[in-house]
């Protein structure tokens, strides 16, 4: 078996590639499943019950597409330009640190001045933790992805400091938390009596703004060729360290926005377990996403319903709610092999 | 007369990649003692043939057989036991290594305690001594010159026996002296009884060396010639498939200088400057060329012209005006020019279309943007005029750029840089890979562009390029470029002298002009 390259990849394989490549996890994980002894099909049957199935499932998993959205876009603006961002999580937790420090009583604000002001602090603080290692990157031709996966502990490791120390919060039992956000500084609920809020529509705005953004202006322009062939960028006299650079900040700021947001639109303080991982998470909506900015929504949509779905699964069978780490793997490893497909046929001999 | 023994015979080979047919039912002999040229346009099919028979890619139809067995397809080792060697047109050779260990790496058992040095050593010095190969079994193989180097190629091939010699496009590095003694090996090597197949796109080559003459055409092979019984017009026809006419630039009357170098050093940080004090001046209507083995500064002062680079000391002016560290964009708007040397690498974005191919040097211009915003209406309208214009064959101003033939990505980048009316032209190895029609076309747009009143700084490794179109040669060595020398007064061999480094000959060049 040899791989041969496509001179032309029709629209429908990569649309239907994501496709191809969830239903073949699906089949994948069905193993996981039927060993655990539970009937496959009920068992995915509860998780869709779980992720869609009613009002309060389906807010939950929106509630829960909210930041993998935001770290969605942060991975696929910079794996656009070939910036590989593995720190999505540090970034968001600079922007979460950013939003309980300033949202915590800092600034006496009216909501519509605050939250503002927030989002942008936190989006500022991502976007910063980036630009350390795009500048390490562009200068010295440090590889970003250990720097940036590497920041992540240091993030986590000042975060724990800042917790048991100067943000801790004198109300919280000692509970390694930060005080809470000011009242205008929540973002307003979306739907009432759920969790869902409208950081979801600051989402949603950004996405069809980066697709504007990648397909209308020049600066998207320069974004998609400094991407696609540098040299040839820098040939034709675009400022490729800048592009790079700009990306660097786009990208660590949408991060740092979903710390903003998760912190101001749905757990109101700051604690190490913030986030389960929606900096890694979004690595993967980005590539089920194939890098498209509005292709992120529906990808994180789809990650979100997983987990919520298989938390709903787990307490109705005794199949543990891990096998949506399994399944979120799994479709990532299908979409990679489902991209090649599209990008190269499979001979024989 | 009896004819030798075959060695090769491929039958009916046939390759597909996708739609395109690269090998079209190819059916070739090859006889002990014989030069075969195999001899096409880039694209015709020439190296995936040999890659076949090598083993690299396995053919869809079709069978080798060698020395009268079949060979089995897909795997280099089994055509390296029938005797079958390959030397590729970019070296495999570990530059850290010997000359003797380069050769003998991959013949011995890895479990072997200790290799036999001097029984390899002594096989290497009398193969080398009976084909006249000259080498130095233990000088570090990143020290030799590009001829050395494929000397060594050609040894390791001979050290594992090889009864047959593939050779792709053996010249293309290399000095007409260099290539006058690889034939000449060539011919020791068939004397010995070996078999050779070469590769080439040069007709003078094909004369030079080979018994017989294979034409592909399209993946197909058009005719089979003795080399005796043929002369180049045949042979273009047969290639191109139609009858061509070389350029006939007229003379010109050269203008005041568009470009002018004094002094100019760069990349002195380590070691050998890569362009060392070069002076050179162009003027408008005149075509200087720059002859030379590739490395030894044409990459340099075409980044230097690009304004991707800036001289270290020295001084680089436009029409006059001196000019210090203006990057790409300044270049362009000073009204240079500039055709890469890697069409691919440099030139074009692949992933995109043709249209925002084609604004990318001018996407700042009013023209097509306003605001941030892209024009998007306006943008494809101008790409469909320079469409229009410079003949490129594409869908439309949508196609992703990947998709267009290599002659075609030349004519779009012509057609960025040239609709602008330019002052100075710089091309770099602008026909490199290109077939004959469309070499033609670009050499046509240059000499037009020069009857326009531009100066045009051609950089070529092929010598008949720069015979062709140049008013004035000038030859690069070690980063340093000789005067320009008139076209008509320096003769082929001379120009080979001086790539070759000898610069002692200059004087007599100098006073003959």
């Amino acid at each position: 078996m040899r791989l041969e390259p496509r001179e032309h990849t029709p629209l429908a394989a990569r649309l239907l590639a994501p496709v191809a490549a969830v239903a073949a996890a699906l089949a994948l994980c069905a193993l996981l499943v039927a060993w655990t002894g539970a009937p496959v099909l009920r068992a995915y049957g509860l998780l869709l019950e779980g992720a869609a199935g009613s009002r309060f499932a389906l807010t939950e998993t929106l509630t829960r597409a909210t930041p993998l959205i935001l770290t969605g876009l942060a991975a696929a603006v910079a794996f656009r330009a070939k910036l590989w961002n593995i720190g999505a999580e540090g970034q968001l937790y600079m922007g979460a640190l950013a939003a309980v420090v300033l949202g915590g009583g800092m600034l006496d604000l009216p909501a519509w001045l605050l939250l503002p002001t927030v989002m942008i602090a936190g989006a500022a603080a991502g976007g910063a933790t980036l630009l350390g290692p795009a500048v390490l990157k562009v200068r010295f031709g440090v590889d970003e992805v250990v720097t940036t996966l590497l920041l992540n502990f240091i993030v986590l490791l000042l975060v724990s400091m800042l917790l048991e120390g100067a943000l801790k919060d004198p109300m919280g039992m000692g509970w390694p938390q930060s005080a809470p956000v000011v009242e205008a500084a929540e973002l307003p609920k979306l739907v009432e009596r759920t969790r869902l809020h409208t950081g979801l529509l600051v989402a949603l705005g950004l996405s069809a703004l980066l697709w504007l953004i990648d397909t209308r202006t020049i600066w998207g322009y320069e974004n998609r060729a400094v991407g696609a062939n540098p040299r040839a960028a820098a040939f034709a006299g675009m400022p490729v360290t800048r592009v790079m650079l700009r990306t660097a900040l786009l990208s660590g700021g949408l991060a740092g926005l979903a710390g903003v947001i998760e912190v101001c639109g749905l757990k109101g303080y700051l604690t190490l377990d913030l986030s389960p991982g929606f900096g890694y998470s979004g690595i993967v909506v980005a590539m089920l996403a194939q890098l498209h900015p509005v292709g992120v929504v529906g990808a994180a949509v789809f990650i979100a319903g997983i987990f919520v779905g298989a938390d709903a699964m787990s307490r109705a069978m005794p199949v543990p709610n891990y096998i949506a780490d399994v399944l979120v793997a799994a479709s990532l490893l299908c979409m990679l092999v489902a991209g090649l497909l599209t990008r190269y046929r499979l001979r024989r001999g | 007369m009896t004819s030798p023994p075959i060695v090769l015979r491929l039958s009916g080979i046939t390759k597909r990649f996708g739609p395109l047919v690269a090998n079209d039912s190819i059916s070739l002999t090859l006889y002990e003692g014989e030069v075969l040229a195999l001899l096409g346009e880039n694209g015709a099919g020439k190296t995936t043939l040999m890659n076949i028979l090598f083993g690299h890619y396995v053919a869809d139809e079709g069978s080798i057989e060698a020395f009268g067995q079949p060979l089995p397809p897909g795997s280099p080792r089994a055509a390296l036991a029938a005797g079958i060697g390959m030397v590729h047109q970019h070296f495999t050779l570990a530059d850290n290594l010997s000359v003797l260990d380069n050769v003998a790496v991959g013949t011995e058992p890895l479990w072997r305690p200790r290799s036999d040095r001097a029984a390899a050593k002594a096989k290497l010095l009398d193969l080398a001594r009976r084909f006249g190969l000259e080498v130095r079994p233990d000088a570090p193989v990143g020290d030799l010159s590009v001829g050395e180097r494929q000397r060594v190629e050609i040894l390791k091939a001979l050290y594992r026996d090889a009864r047959v010699l593939i050779l792709d496009e053996p010249t293309a590095v290399l000095t007409p002296q260099e290539s006058a003694s690889l034939f000449d090996t060539l011919r020791r090597l068939t004397a010995d009884g070996l078999a050779v197949v070469f590769i080439s796109h040069k007709m003078n080559e094909v004369f030079a060396a080979s018994d017989t003459v294979a034409v592909l055409r399209g993946g197909r092979l058009v005719a089979t010639r003795r080399t005796a019984a043929t002369d180049r017009e045949e042979l273009a026809e047969l290639m191109v498939g139609r009858a061509l006419k070389p350029p006939t630039p007229a003379p010109l009357e050269p203008g005041e200088p568009v470009l002018t170098l004094s002094g100019v050093t760069v990349g002195s940080g380590h070691g050998r400057p890569l362009l060392d004090a070069v002076d050179l001046t162009v003027r408008r209507r005149q075509i200087v060329g720059i002859a030379g083995v590739s490395g030894n500064g044409q990459t340099a002062l075409a980044e230097l012209v690009s304004g991707l680079i800036h001289p270290e000391s020295g001084t680089m002016a436009l029409k006059g005006e001196a000019i210090g560290s203006a990057g790409p964009a300044e270049m362009v708007r000073r009204g240079v020019a500039r055709i890469p040397e890697d069409r691919h690498a440099a030139g074009l974005v692949g992933a995109m279309a043709v249209w925002e191919n084609l604004i990318a040097e001018r996407y700042h211009d009013r023209a097509f943007q306003r605001f941030g915003l892209i024009r998007r209406g306006a943008a494809r309208a101008y790409a469909e005029e320079v469409i229009a214009a410079f003949d490129v064959r594409c869908p439309g101003p949508d196609a992703r750029t990947q998709l267009l033939s290599g002659g075609n990505m030349q004519k779009l980048i012509l057609g960025r840089t040239l609709a602008h009316g330019p002052d100075l032209i710089l091309a770099s190895q602008p026909t490199r890979g290109l077939d004959v029609g469309a070499v033609s076309y670009v050499h046509g747009r240059l000499l037009e562009a020069r009857a326009a009143g531009a100066g045009v700084l051609l950089i070529s490794e092929d010598l008949d390029e720069i015979l062709a179109l140049a008013d004035g040669i000038t030859v690069a060595y070690h980063g340093r470029l000789t005067p320009v020398l008139p076209h008509g007064r320096v003769s082929v061999r001379q120009l080979g002298l001086l790539m070759a480094g000898h610069w002692e000959i200059l004087p007599e060049i100098v006073d003959a002009a």
